[in-house]
């Protein structure tokens, strides 16, 4: 954070974020799942919810949240769908040149979230009133382009305000903080709300008797700097009075995407280690998807009792997007690192990041290979309870994602074509059998049938058109 | 040992029989080539454990006696010899002489005793014409693994069945498959061996110039694990990759929605022209549609370029990205003047076959798969 930030004197900068946008994209894909439950991610047993409906949420399940525990919390019938990267790139491509078309300074955060410059072209109408107009006409262009997506705005003088704004009203909220009015919308939220802020040092905070904002603003420099360090003190302060002089920039790229994990005590099982990496690469899989990338290099970090840390990586021949290839090459790159002294800090990265894929062939045999080496393995599952219960194969995959291939790799949600009954997707699978859902995003809901996995009248499709 | 051999016979012999001598094998004798000279003639043999390789030549004999010396130094020495002269290899002491013309050369000889028996091969199971074996592994072999991720994938995985063979090859960017007949020597052949993929080029190339070559898989019965090939005077065994080659039929589409025809030439041209502009590792873009394929590459800040190339269309239009060397690699493989291409979608495998004329018949006993590549946005 810079000191002796600026503020703009106009409410300028929108940042739009759209509203559970995986799970709305297989709600309006999947007409038969709307108005229930639906949590987007890692299906597996070790799989996190990237999304979370809005139904799901009522019930707890939120993202981050391992599947198991979402599973848990959530009733009989709540649809639990792999990511349909492709999908929500398609959609999210729509959205960002509707940004386009209102200013060209848009900085894409990640697929479903940017912030926008509004005084860029000079034109628009920038007070509180024409900035509403503006952003309401776009929020409902969104909304029909995207056959009914709907995404929340924020519009302030800030990046930090306008991502605050875009939060207070979701879903299908706008927010608009008049200039001047920053501090007054500010003060008695939660300091939680300012970038930097997390769980550690808001209960750190907390000690100190400070819950707000307001409380924060409170706070004398040098108490924030004996808190919380020089740095971190001192922008904290600044941010507690909206001062945010960081400007929108077109060009955002990250360079790596990683996750780490600090152990409480010391991992030396290579099974749990595995599981570790497991969870980690799903984490950094997931925001691959997310920030709409691909990427080249897979590395690991791994620090040993004594704090020696050391990282190994392997660059592949061509970009991939597939968790499967990432676990793949994570795996061997820990294989062949001695853990008998014990771990207490293990991580996944991946780099060399672009904007395609060269898709692979994937073997079922081969993959049972990679699953191989996996303790505990549970079994495939279904997308419904009702699925569920019916014994399922094993050797499926359980950690999302595109695939190619062989067949019997139906992943729940996936699209798919039948020579008969048409464009559907995998409602369930298991004991060689995938049964699907025949219908689409102008459809309404549409009838099940049960094939055999090899099915040759059925084909993997591509997301369909709204 | 003594005997008289021509130059170029024995230059030609040593340099087959060494071809796959690793420059540093675990054990020194392995450098070696033996020479055995009998009343018949001269044997040269090598073996590194994994390849074995013997070739039988016309010599004039005058001591029988076998030696082992450096192979790759032996065959360096041959083939600088002067041309058209008869030379000389006699053992002497723990040497051998090599003379030719005036160029006289000592070598030492290595420990015979240490060397390893080469393999016999197995029991003939049946023979392809060389021609038609060394195109056929040509084609499929280009789609084999160079990495070691999955050492399956660096094999060729051969199968018999009766009078068919099919050789199939794939590193998951690309999959080649090659089916055509041959004579087995039992009419119910059933075998499926995987064969290291750059041996087995190797071996096709140096035997391909025969007429027809033999091939030996081993059972249970006699030389497990190995295959053995023979051609004329020259019989080579190849240890084989051992695990289960991965599934891959189901990567066919059952179904074609677009349909393009290219003058293979043509599209060759055109994407090595526009491929100067994609840096490593980035694809080119085809666009089918009616009577056209647009090809382009680069994009935002980077070089860019484009060209259009005549092509027929059956079914709707299709923009599809490939790597370009993937592309280039199967439009040098089919080996015909028209280029067929098949797709279901562009997220989807294509099918490239080959094709002699615009209109006809596609020829689906070599496919190359080829898997698109995806982009973000």
């Amino acid at each position: 954070m810079r000191e002796n930030g600026r503020v703009r004197t106009q409410s300028s900068i929108m940042h739009l974020d759209l509203d559970a946008f995986f799970a709305a994209v297989e709600q309006r894909d999947k007409p038969s799942l709307r108005g229930k439950p639906v949590c987007v991610g890692g299906v597996g047993h070790r799989g996190v919810v990237a999304t979370a409906s809005y139904e799901a949420r009522v019930f707890g399940a939120h993202s981050a949240m391992p599947t198991a525990e979402a599973r848990r919390r959530c009733p009989a019938g709540t649809a639990f769908l792999y990511p349909r990267g492709a999908a929500y790139r398609k959609s999210s491509r729509v959205v960002m040149d509707l940004l386009r078309e209102v200013s060209p300074v848009v900085e894409q955060v990640s697929v479903d979230e940017a912030y926008v410059d509004l005084s860029a072209p000079g034109t628009h109408d920038l007070s509180t009133d024409g900035v509403r107009a503006l952003v309401g006409d776009l929020l409902a262009r969104i909304h029909d382009e995207t056959g009914g997506l709907t995404a929340s705005a924020g519009v302030a003088s800030s990046k930090m305000l306008a991502k605050i704004g875009s939060d207070l009203e979701k879903p299908n909220g706008l927010v608009v903080v008049a200039p001047g009015r920053e501090l007054e919308v500010l003060a008695p939220l939660s300091v939680r709300v300012i970038g930097g802020v997390g769980p550690a040092t808001g209960n750190r905070l907390r000690t100190f008797g400070v819950e707000t904002v307001a409380d924060l603003q409170r706070m004398q420099v040098p108490d924030l700097v004996s808190i919380l360090g020089e740095s971190h003190g001192k922008g904290l302060h600044e941010l507690a009075f909206a001062r945010d002089d960081r400007e929108v920039v077109v060009e955002r790229e990250a360079k790596s995407i990683s996750a780490e994990e600090t152990f409480e005590t010391d991992i030396a099982d290579r099974h749990r280690l595995e599981r570790e990496l497991h969870g980690l690469t799903e984490r950094v899989a997931g925001r691959l998807t997310k920030s709409a990338t691909f990427a080249r290099t897979v590395s690991i970090k791994v620090r040993h009792h004594d704090f020696s840390t050391l990282t190994r990586a392997e660059t592949l021949t061509h970009p991939t997007g597939d968790p499967v290839v990432v676990l793949g090459v994570a795996r061997r790159l820990l294989a062949a690192v001695d853990v008998s002294d014990g771990l207490r800090l293990l991580g996944v990265g991946v780099s060399g990041l672009t904007d395609h894929a060269q898709e692979q062939i994937t073997f079922d045999d081969v993959v049972e290979q990679i699953e191989a080496g996996q303790p505990d393995e549970a079994p495939a599952e279904g997308v419904t309870e009702e699925v569920l219960a019916a014994p399922t194969e094993s050797g499926d995959l359980d950690t999302g994602g595109p695939q190619w291939g062989a067949r019997s790799e139906w992943s729940p949600g996936q699209d798919l074509r039948h020579d008969v009954h048409g464009d559907g997707w995998v409602w369930g699978r298991g004991l060689g059998r995938v049964t699907a859902r025949f219908e689409g995003p102008t459809t309404a809901p549409g009838p099940v049938h049960t094939f055999r996995a090899d099915d040759p009248a059925l084909q993997p499709a591509d997301p369909p058109q709204w | 040992m003594k005997l008289q051999v021509d130059r170029d016979v024995l230059a030609e012999a040593v340099t087959w029989a060494v071809r796959g001598l690793s420059p540093r094998p675990p054990v020194p004798v392995l450098a070696g080539v033996l020479l055995d000279a009998t009343p018949e003639g001269l044997t040269l043999s090598a073996f590194d454990y994994e390849v074995s390789a013997k070739v039988s030549i016309d010599a004039q004999v005058d001591e029988p006696g076998t030696v082992l010396v450096h192979g790759r130094l032996l065959a360096d020495i041959s083939r600088s010899l002067p041309s058209g002269k008869p030379v000389e290899l006699a053992a002497d002491g723990t040497k051998v002489q090599v003379v030719c013309g005036s160029s006289r050369f000592s070598l030492q000889q290595m420990p015979t005793t240490d060397y390893p028996t080469l393999p016999t091969s197995p029991e003939p199971t049946g023979t392809v014409s060389g021609e038609a074996f060394t195109k056929a592994v040509s084609q499929v072999a280009i789609a084999a693994d160079r990495g070691d991720t999955l050492p399956i994938l660096t094999g060729v995985r051969v199968e018999i069945d009766g009078d068919k063979l099919s050789l199939l090859a794939t590193d998951r960017y690309r999959l080649a498959l090659r089916e055509l007949t041959w004579n087995p020597a039992a009419a119910d052949a059933a075998h499926v061996a995987l064969i290291p993929a750059r041996t087995l080029s190797e071996t096709a190339k140096a035997l391909g110039a025969a007429g027809s070559v033999e091939v030996a898989l081993g059972n249970a019965a006699g030389g497990e694990g190995l295959v053995g090939f023979e051609a004329g005077q020259r019989r080579t065994t190849t240890r084989l990759l051992d695990g289960d080659y991965p599934k891959v039929t189901s990567i066919f589409p059952s179904s074609v929605d677009t349909i393009s025809v290219i003058k293979t030439s043509d599209l060759t041209e055109a994407v090595k022209r526009v491929a100067l502009v994609a840096e490593r590792n980035t694809p080119v873009r085809l666009r089918f549609s009616e009577g056209q394929v647009a090809i382009e590459a680069g994009q935002g800040d980077d070089a860019q370029a484009s060209e259009a190339v005549e092509a027929t269309l059956s079914g709707p239009e299709l923009e599809i990205a490939f790597n370009p060397q993937f592309l280039l690699d199967g439009l040098g493989a089919i080996g015909t003047d028209y280029a067929r291409l098949a797709f279901t979608q562009p997220s989807r495998p294509a099918v490239l076959s080959g094709q002699a004329t615009a209109d006809g018949e596609s020829d689906e006993s070599y496919r190359y798969v080829l898997m698109p590549v995806r982009f973000a946005s």
